[in-house]
């Protein structure tokens, strides 16, 4: 039995082959260094990551988000941090990634290390890793660049900020309105929990927007109609491009090869001042003692790190209807039985998902069968169908994607063949006519053969 | 004979003698036949050429490995993806069915030969047997003499043994035999009015269904050659027996063969027979009418007949114009409407005339292929109606209809090729019985004319045993010409011992030297014949297409093994179930040799499929990309002979994908890739042109190679040297370039921001090519 998974995260090559290579360098300490590692390493089997690297401006950021930064340990991350211009920065080693996540928290860098630049990150991406980027009003080039990579475009003045004049966090002083209060989030609990996130998030920094026909990112947290991306220390000239809610505070990017990627126009959403604060929307007479912060970040972190909305699809099996093994081919209008497994990864282990709008297709060049796959609430789903009578290389497919969810893709070619030639009816009731009359015209060809020859 | 005893005695003699000395002759014929077809194992290896016969040893092997069955229910899943083919109800059996057959014949008998070495040598020994059944046929028209050197002359004919060379394991190489045999044992039931042989003569057609499409020419031409002897008075019973069994055997055998099915009744190739088997049926009854009633009654019966018949024919014609008519194409398929119409296919029907071998064929080929032939082939018509019989009458017709066929297409040249021999065979033997027979009269008139009758007979005893003597001796050097003069000779007398022959053969004496002369003239012509057809088996015909030879100028030899090696790249560095997609020409060798699924092959069976690979090798890159995507295509295999000036490559084939594309999905334009009415790819080409998949797979990085992109085989720069491919990644070129292997490129992970490319790049891989097509494309 194949296991399909639509996991696709790229496995490190094999552990016992990284181990042999490992033997053979002569850095002893690096084994040692490097064994935990691969131990905990993250593969197909346990989707989450384990070992994160912190990219930081500088170190005092460490103090300054330690909330987040002690609830990612909390869960069980080993988090690595690191100045984002550390010139013995790497993220692989001997061809293997050192780490499963990479957060960057340095917006201002221009450039990253020796070994570290924008084709780095983005193959670290590519090769089925997570990434959280945070910017703010002094975003780099880079920092965009990669968010551009990821399909995200961020405002393109510099100076510009995010404003908003009516749905702003009341405080003491009046300010400029950046201090944003939103609670325009994603409707979604795969991405941000099941538990409503009640207080609205203070965010603070620049804006960015998502094109449309772009299937792969999301918009997480919408600015309100009323907001704008401009610099709030000069006077508006012309008005500005980027409005409403088509301006995006935080994004995320489910990459097609699964690989998660969070993007936001604040760093100091993440802060332990911003995570603290009560706020209040200037709109709304209510005043929540703690933002909303916390919690929408620690969810999001969640998904974004592979606890939630992580399926895989195992154990695809067909068989005719009545037995029990696997054909190599069917034959037109078979009956057959078809079942797979579906499972989500709920950060520890595999559970079963449940879902009633699963289908398979019969497919070839179009689906020929479209059914819902019935569950038994394990993870098994099943169905039977007829065989269409067309003989071709079929494909069971199974395509679902769902808001939130790895998308499941999976398909198993088998081809159906039309009848032999001894599996036709024999005799057909119509045709009786035409056996009687070759069986007539046989007899009267005998006697008239009889009475031509001896009737002399 | 009226000849006194010691001449009847010589005569048995002579005959034993005849008999024994063609059996040896023949026996030397077939051997020729067999071994002359051996240069291409010689000069390259015991390989199978080109790529139909690729599809049939691949077939051939499944049956010999699996069985008659499951060869008979076998759907190929590996072909024709995703649609697959059934090949049991869609080839003809008989090629694969007799090279199993004698696989397993000499396994049984502990010769442990590969199915490969029996398929190789198919061809070869039908050849042989191709040969002895011409014998055959044209001893039944005029005669053992005419039958030996129409042999010889088909043992080596070039225009066969470019079919069946050792390796051209193709359908041809025994449908010739069968085809030559069939109308032996027609012609044989037609002479003796056997039964038995009428019985044979199914039979062989049957074996002929089998084999090849073409044995709608037999019955075409059989009903033909029956409806001019009926018309021409000639009817026989002979000839009912002839034909009416055929007719309900081998129509009743040819259904059993599924490819061919009901199509036996229902398709208007087979229409002829039945109308013909009608008529005969009717002249039969007439004939019967007229032995029993009086003239005058007959006269009567005559008229009323004929007005009440006039009558029913034409309510009956009526009904079957209006059946055939209600039917799109006529009744008739498409290759026969263009052997009718030899516009028709290129009209209509790109496929077909994308073909090489389905394009009318020049002049020079009629030489190449049959050579002196050409000249004989009069001769032998005029031979034949001196006198005319039923036989004769039948090659005759037989070499009109072929001749006409050969003109529509190259192919048939094949069809034409034994008709030749058999008329050369006749000419040459006639007119050598002329020459000597005037030698000997000239020699005898010296000696002493006085008495001519009864010398006649004695003399060309002497004469014959001369010649059978000089034959024995210019056997050694494998010369069997003369020798067939003197069997052509006693044939001759026995034929015809009535006085008129005797009067007319003094009549028909030549001058002594002039017919010395005429003789040397002949036996000239002969040799350059076997000169020609040795060169022509050597160097022509003997190349297997698959291995690709050159002379450098120094005479060096170098051999482009490109195609082999592609293939076993594919075989050893993809995934068995990846699919591989080229243009169809080289399906059939992807499967067999590289044993990956292929997309469309060299059975064009579902022109839309074709058409939509043609499309995507017209389309740019990306739309090219969702085409093949979502055919499940992984690798795509493009032919290129720019580097190395292999004409027969995809871009001189490029016109075929843009007509055959075009022909289904209407946003493909032909104008849209010519320039000034040519396919051009220099710096005046089209920017479709330069733009299209084939043009990019095809020279993509060839600038590295010389600098500037010279196609040798376009004899011009290429007009866009450098870019980059987005959707595609080369993963494998051949040694001299001529095959080069693309993977497509999967999706990309990440959707970039900011850019001005449209961004569902795979999202809408999976509608279908035609609502894509219709959506591309407003204006259709």
């Amino acid at each position: 039995m194949q296991l399909v998974s639509a996991c696709t995260k790229t496995l490190l090559d094999s552990r016992g082959k990284a181990a042999a290579m490992e033997k053979f360098s002569i850095s002893i300490l690096l084994i040692i260094s490097l064994l935990p590692f691969l131990c905990s390493s993250f593969s197909q089997e346990s989707p989450t990551d384990r070992r994160i690297l912190v990219l930081l401006d500088d170190f005092s950021l460490k103090s300054s988000h330690s909330i987040f930064f002690s609830s990612l340990k909390s869960r069980g991350f080993d988090l690595d941090f690191k100045l984002a211009d550390d010139p013995k920065l790497a993220l692989q080693r001997y061809g293997q990634y050192l780490y499963d996540g990479l957060v960057l928290f340095s917006p201002s860098v221009e450039r990253f290390g020796v070994a570290l630049d924008l084709a780095a990150v983005l193959d670290f991406v590519d090769s089925g890793h997570d990434l959280i980027v945070a910017a703010d009003a002094s975003a780099s080039d880079l920092i965009k660049s990669i968010a551009t990579e990821c399909g995200v475009d961020f405002d393109e003045d510099p100076s510009a900020l995010v404003i908003d004049h009516k749905t702003f966090a009341v405080s003491e002083i009046e300010g400029d309105h950046t201090l944003i209060a939103a609670d325009d989030f994603i409707q979604s609990d795969v991405i941000l929990g099941k538990t409503k996130i009640e207080a609205p998030v203070l965010f603070k920094g620049i804006a960015h927007s998502i094109n449309g026909a772009n299937g792969l990112a999301l918009k997480v947290l919408s600015a309100s109609p009323s907001a704008y991306s401009a610099n709030p220390s000069s006077k508006l000239s012309s008005p500005p491009s980027l409005t409403g809610s088509t301006i995006s505070l935080v994004s995320v990017m489910q990459a097609r090869n699964n690989a998660r990627i969070m993007i936001t126009g604040s760093l100091d959403m993440f802060s332990n001042r911003c995570f603290r604060s009560g706020v209040q929307n200037a709109e709304s007479a209510i005043k929540y003692d703690k933002s909303g912060n916390e919690q929408f970040v620690a969810e999001l972190t969640k998904w974004i790190f592979h606890e939630r909305g992580h399926l895989k699809a195992v154990n695809v099996r067909h068989h005719k209807l009545g037995e029990t093994d696997e054909p190599a081919m069917y034959r037109i209008k078979d009956d057959l039985e078809f079942y797979v497994e579906i499972y989500e990864w709920s950060g520890k282990s595999w559970e079963p998902y449940v879902a009633n709008d699963a289908q398979v297709q019969f497919y070839m060049m179009s689906p020929y069968v479209l059914k819902t796959l019935s569950t038994d609430q394990k993870g098994l789903y099943h169905t039977t169908f007829k065989v269409p009578d067309v003989y071709g290389v079929f494909q069971f497919k199974v395509e679902y994607e769902r808001l939130g969810y790895t998308s499941l893709s999976l398909s198993k070619q088998i081809p159906v063949r039309p009848f032999r030639h001894n599996e036709y009816e024999r005799f057909i009731t119509t045709a009786f006519p035409y056996y009687g009359a070759s069986f007539a015209t046989m007899a009267g060809f005998f006697i008239f053969s009889f009475v031509y020859l001896y009737n002399k | 004979m009226a000849d006194p005893e010691n001449a009847k005695e010589a005569t048995t003699l002579r005959y034993a003698f005849g008999n024994v000395l063609s059996f040896f002759i023949l026996l030397l014929i077939g051997v020729l036949a067999f071994w002359i077809r051996l240069f291409s194992v010689i000069k390259y290896e015991s390989v199978i050429h080109e790529f139909d016969p690729y599809f049939n040893y691949r077939v051939t092997q499944f049956l010999t490995k699996n069985g008659i069955y499951d060869f008979w229910n076998w759907f190929d899943d590996r072909t024709w993806y995703p649609l697959g083919r059934v090949i049991g109800g869609t080839v003809y059996p008989g090629l694969t069915l007799t090279a199993g057959t004698i696989w397993w014949i000499l396994n049984s008998l502990n010769i442990p030969l590969s199915v490969e070495t029996v398929c190789v040598f198919t061809a070869p020994i039908f050849s042989a047997f191709a040969s002895w059944a011409t014998y055959l046929l044209t001893k039944e028209v005029k005669g053992a003499g005419a039958g030996l050197t129409a042999a010889a002359l088909l043992a080596m004919v070039p225009s066969y043994i470019s079919r069946s060379v050792a390796g051209s394991y193709d359908n041809e190489a025994v449908a010739i035999f069968a085809l030559i045999f069939t109308f032996y044992l027609y012609i044989k039931t037609l002479n003796t009015g056997s039964l038995f042989y009428a019985t044979l003569n199914a039979l062989a057609y049957f074996y002929m269904v089998c084999s090849w499409g073409g044995y709608t020419f037999i019955i075409n031409l059989i009903p033909m050659h029956v409806l001019l002897c009926i018309v021409t008075g000639r009817y026989s019973s002979r000839l009912y027996i002839a034909y009416a069994p055929l007719v309900v055997l081998g129509t009743l055998l040819a259904a059993l063969v599924p490819v061919v099915g009901f199509n036996a009744v229902m398709t208007s190739e087979h229409f002829a027979s039945f109308l013909v088997f009608i008529i005969i049926h009717v002249v039969a009854f007439v004939y019967y009418i007229k032995g029993i009633l009086s003239p005058k009654m007959f006269k009567v019966a005559v008229t009323l007949v004929v007005s009440v018949g006039l009558v029913v024919c034409c309510a009956v014609m009526a009904i079957l114009i209006a059946l055939v008519a209600s039917s799109p194409t006529k009744g008739w398929s498409g290759r026969s409407l263009s052997l009718l119409d030899p516009t028709y296919a290129s009209k209509y029907i790109p496929i077909i005339a994308s073909v090489s071998e389905h394009q009318p064929p020049t002049w020079p080929s009629y030489f190449m292929d049959i050579n002196v032939l050409a000249f004989l082939v009069p001769a032998g018509i005029i031979a034949c109606f001196l006198p005319l019989s039923d036989a004769s009458s039948f090659v005759v017709l037989y070499i009109v209809t072929s001749v006409y066929f050969s003109g529509v297409m190259v192919r048939l040249m094949l069809v034409l090729a034994p008709a030749a021999c058999v008329m050369s065979g006749i000419a040459l033997s006639e007119s050598f019985s002329v020459f000597t027979r005037s030698i000997k009269f000239q020699l005898h008139g010296l000696s002493g004319s006085s008495q001519v009758d009864s010398g006649d007979a004695s003399s060309s005893t002497v004469v014959a045993q001369n010649d059978a003597g000089k034959a024995e001796k210019t056997e050694d050097t494998a010369k069997e010409r003369p020798s067939k003069k003197s069997k052509k000779k006693e044939k001759g007398i026995v034929d015809k011992p009535s006085l008129k022959a005797k009067i007319e053969r003094r009549l028909l004496v030549l001058p002594f030297e002039a017919s010395i002369f005429a003789i040397l003239l002949l036996v000239l012509l002969g040799a350059f014949y076997v000169v020609h057809c040795v060169w022509a088996a050597a160097e022509a015909y003997s190349a297997p297409s698959i291995v690709l030879t050159s002379y450098s100028h120094d005479g060096g030899l170098h051999v482009f093994d490109d195609f082999r090696e592609a293939y076993a790249w594919l075989s050893h560095n993809t995934e068995v179930d990846d699919k591989v997609a080229s243009w169809w020409d080289y399906g059939y060798q992807t499967t067999a040799m590289a044993n990956r699924t292929v997309i469309v092959d060299n059975n064009t069976w579902n022109n839309t499929h074709i058409a939509t690979v043609g499309t995507a090798m017209s389309s740019p890159e990306k739309a090219a990309w969702e085409i093949f995507n979502s055919l499940d295509v992984k690798y795509v295999l493009v032919v290129f002979g720019g580097l190395v000036g292999y004409p027969s490559d995809d871009i001189n084939k490029f016109l075929w994908m843009v007509r055959i594309g075009g022909g289904v999905f209407p946003h493909i334009k032909e104008p849209d890739y010519l320039r000034d009415g040519q396919y051009r790819i220099d710096s005046q080409a089209t920017p479709t042109m330069l733009n299209c998949l084939m043009y990019k797979l095809s020279y993509y990085r060839f600038v590295e190679t010389d600098g500037r992109g010279f196609d040798r085989v376009r004899q011009t720069e290429i007009g866009k040297k450098n870019f980059k491919l987005t959707h595609f990644e080369e993963v494998f070129t051949t040694h001299h370039w001529m095959v080069r292997i693309y993977k497509l490129k999967p999706p990309r992970n990440r959707i970039r921001g900011k850019t001005k490319k449209p961004r569902s790049k795979t999202s809408s891989t999976t509608r279908t090519k035609r609502s894509a097509a219709t959506k591309r494309n407003p204006w259709h």
